[in-house]
């Protein structure tokens, strides 16, 4: 090693570390939010249970997220468990109650229940779900979320979000748009924020 | 070598008899010089600024070989649209530091200061909407552009790394408009976003992780629109002020390419000198 490439490396090192120096922790202050959990269990009542029945869903406004106003509210459909109608899937306990999420499977426009047809439809690229929330028509690649539910003094609570395959089984919270079939579940990881 | 100026820009030799060297008065007398006007005094003070400048810096060849290149035959108008570009880039950049001066990135605050911008403050509407129609038409100049390029052949060797460089900023450009589109905070935004978003995520493997890096999180969060607007208004455009800077550099030391229905009969026919 000569005299020069040894004062040329130590430049272009000092210069690389100083450099790192800055750029690491900056970029690790802007991906921090993909590492940590911003949404903590919240339980939020929503009514008596005599405020919904086994047949038909009743809308109701939760907070997703505080401080944020309007954008941080979200519209669910909440019915009673049906034991007619809804499929018990084995090894996991149903939710007394059914609340499903209006945030399409889609590309997470909001959907509407239309109580005539039972179902739900979603205004921007026509996805159709049924009475489960299951997809019965359009581009959805699983079926709509659903919230945990559980009843505290006669009063029907709502907690964390899940997301579900077509056959109903339960996930992590996902993104709308990610497949939860088959091998598709392993390209679509449950990441750390949920 | 740089080019010489152009024939209006060089210095005119002295005529005799109508100038001040006290020597050519009628018949041969000797004339009183006349006394330099304001005019002169202008004109002089800004020679020596420009060349106290010049003598520091050096500038002078490189912009004369910038500005004054020689183009082939057959350039015309098609060949501004990359210039009307950068115009409309400017344009964005000045009226957007103007708005970021009544903007409130904030969920709660951002839609009343948009639309406090457009309903109160003076000019307000005018320059919002310079922003906000500008932002189209730089998007159909840009497309324009690469047409032009592409339909020319001025993507070939040796201008491939140009073209790349231009692909680059085309694609900053629309990130630009994705991010601007969520500012105004009214409903369209915000659907758009989330779709915007949710197509992001869409991406298998690294696709959720993206999304959770736009929103600062799982869900829309609070840090949502100030991340949106710090790309918008600082990483954005950092990137494309650096990207136009080699873009230009390229088209200054490459040149332009002549039109593809030029055919050179001889050699150097397709070089002339404006």
């Amino acid at each position: 090693m000569t005299r020069r490439t040894l004062m040329t490396g130590t430049a272009l090192a000092a210069g690389g570390i100083a450099t790192m120096a800055f750029a690491l922790p900056g970029l690790g202050f802007a991906l921090g939010p993909i590492f940590e959990d911003t949404t903590p269990t919240v339980w939020q009542d929503v009514g008596p249970q005599d405020d919904f029945n086994e047949d038909t869903y009743v809308p109701r406004v939760i907070n997703i997220t505080p401080e944020i106003g309007d954008a941080g509210k979200t519209t669910i459909y909440v019915r009673a468990f049906n034991r007619r109608r809804d499929r018990v899937i084995e090894g996991q306990d149903p939710q007394p109650y059914v609340a499903i999420s209006t945030r399409c499977a889609h590309l997470g426009c909001p959907v509407r229940y239309i109580q005539a047809s039972q179902k739900f439809v979603c205004p921007c690229h026509g996805g159709v779900y049924g009475f489960e929330g299951e997809v019965e028509g359009g581009p959805p690649v699983r079926p709509l979320d659903r919230f945990y539910t559980r009843v505290e003094l006669g009063r029907v609570e709502i907690g964390d979000r899940f997301s579900l395959n077509s056959d109903l089984e339960r996930f992590a919270p996902r993104d709308p748009s990610n497949h939860l079939d088959g091998l598709w579940q392993y390209l679509y990881p449950a990441r750390p924020t949920t | 070598m740089s080019p010489p100026l152009p024939r209006a820009l060089r210095p005119k030799p002295r005529r005799p008899g109508d100038n001040g060297n006290g020597r050519n008065g009628p018949n041969g007398s000797t004339v009183a010089p006349p006394k330099p006007t304001v005019k002169d005094h202008a004109l002089e003070g800004t020679a020596s600024a420009v060349g106290w400048l010049d003598e520091r810096t050096g500038l002078s060849p490189f912009l004369r070989g910038f500005l004054f290149r020689k183009v082939p035959k057959g350039t015309n108008w098609f060949y501004t649209l990359g210039s009307a570009t950068l115009f409309a880039f400017l344009s964005q950049a000045v009226t957007g530091v103007f708005l970021a001066m009544y903007y409130e990135p904030d969920a709660t605050r951002a839609y009343e200061s948009a639309s406090r911008i457009t309903n109160e403050v003076f000019l307000g509407e005018f320059v919002r909407g310079m922003h906000k129609w500008g932002s189209s038409v730089m998007i159909i100049l840009i497309f324009l552009h690469m047409a032009r390029v592409f339909f020319f052949g001025a993507y070939k060797y040796p201008r491939e790394l140009n073209w790349v460089i231009g692909v680059v900023l085309l694609v900053l450009t629309l990130l630009m408009g994705l991010t601007g589109y969520l500012l105004p905070f009214d409903q369209r935004s915000f659907w758009a976003t989330v779709v915007a978003v949710n197509i992001n995520a869409s991406g298998p493997l690294v696709g959720p992780y993206l999304a959770d890096f736009l929103r600062a999180g799982a869900e829309f969060g609070p840090t949502t629109i100030p991340r949106f607007y710090a790309l918008h208004m600082l990483l954005v455009p950092g990137l494309i002020i650096a990207l136009i800077g080699a873009h230009l550099y390229l088209v200054a030391k490459l040149g332009t390419t002549a039109p593809p229905w030029l055919k050179a009969e001889k050699k150097d026919l397709l070089t002339e000198e404006i």
